[in-house]
């Protein structure tokens, strides 16, 4: 069973508090290497059959359309994750 | 008149929009979001609180609720439709208006008295306010930093399409202060803060006449009535 990931975060221009909070919490940690951090959302999304090239514009469709909001974020990236064997679920 | 007032799984401010509507004068109709059914209302009121639990984005899933297609297809037609806080996160998501809600720039839910100014006095949900007539209404919201593209911000300034904007002090990061916008038609309103709750003396803010006496949200719902009438 294969399963799609979908990948979005907010747009780079935007300002993003979840990781400003994340960023303020590392820093406190004393880990002062790490100058910026963003929170963004991985979606897995499972089907039955095969991921082929219909099913996977359907993705990019759902993923433009509903899993994002263009105009607070950025779909960054589709990809398709195959079962690993001897996984038990 | 009769309006209507859309409950969503984890709406929390639809009874208060019920109430407002009754002290405006209309009579409010209980709405359910998995109908197909607008029950014949003249208006619609989108109300505030937690649709799915913010799940996903803000507004995003209560934007594909069943009885969102008949909102849309009514707000296309001219329906008057305000949304208060998540409502104005749902007409955001649903397309009805442009722009997008993001969590506010502190980082903190915010819960105060706003003071606002009303610049566009056109709409059907504020022309009964006088042009520029300051306010206060309660604002209690975590996502409500109002963002647009460069293109869509100056657009919506261009047309006179932001009916309100936030005085003292910009409680979210709202791009340009923008506490409301509205769209081309001037029949859909999408409002950050809460007018429900400043409609009847004793429950709304304080003012300098009395502690708790601040009814100036009223004007949203007696604006929609009185559209009604001039073009019954």
């Amino acid at each position: 069973m294969p399963t799609i990931v979908v990948e979005v975060m907010p747009k780079a221009e935007l300002l993003d508090p979840q990781g400003k909070a994340v960023a303020g919490a590392l820093r406190r940690l004393g880990k002062t290497e790490f100058t910026g951090v963003r929170v963004g959302k991985r979606f897995e999304l499972t089907v039955e059959g095969p991921a082929d090239a219909a099913l996977l514009a359907e993705v990019q469709e759902l993923a433009d359309t509903v899993l994002s909001n263009s105009v607070i974020e950025d779909v960054t990236s589709i990809f398709v994750l195959e079962a690993v064997a001897g996984e038990t679920h | 008149m009769r309006i209507g007032v859309v409950t969503f799984p984890g709406s929390l401010d639809d009874r208060d929009a019920q109430r407002a509507i009754r002290l405006a004068g209309a009579t409010p109709v209980a709405l359910w979001h998995g109908e197909h059914d607008l029950h014949g209302v003249d208006a619609l009121v989108l109300p505030g609180g937690f649709s799915y639990g913010d799940y996903l984005r803000a507004g995003a899933i209560a934007s594909l609720s069943p009885i969102m297609a008949e909102v849309i297809d009514a707000a296309n037609k001219g329906m008057p439709v305000l949304g208060i806080c998540n409502g104005f996160q749902m007409l955001t998501e649903a397309h009805l208006l442009e722009g997008g809600l993001i969590r506010n720039e502190a980082g903190a839910f915010i819960c105060r008295d706003q003071r606002l100014r009303i610049e566009n006095t056109d709409t059907a949900w504020t022309n009964g306010f006088t042009a520029d007539q300051e306010i206060t209404i309660p604002l209690k919201n975590g996502e409500g930093g109002f963002i647009a593209s460069e293109d869509t911000l100056a657009r919506l300034e261009g047309e006179g399409r932001v009916i309100a904007r936030y005085l003292d002090v910009n409680p979210n990061g709202s791009l340009n202060e923008i506490a409301g916008i509205t769209n081309a038609r001037g029949n859909v309103v999408g409002l950050m803060p809460h007018p429900e709750h400043a409609v009847e003396p004793g429950f709304g803010p304080d003012t300098v006449a009395a502690m708790r006496s601040g009814v100036d949200g009223l004007a949203f719902f007696t604006s929609v009535i009185e559209r009604s009438l001039v073009n019954a």
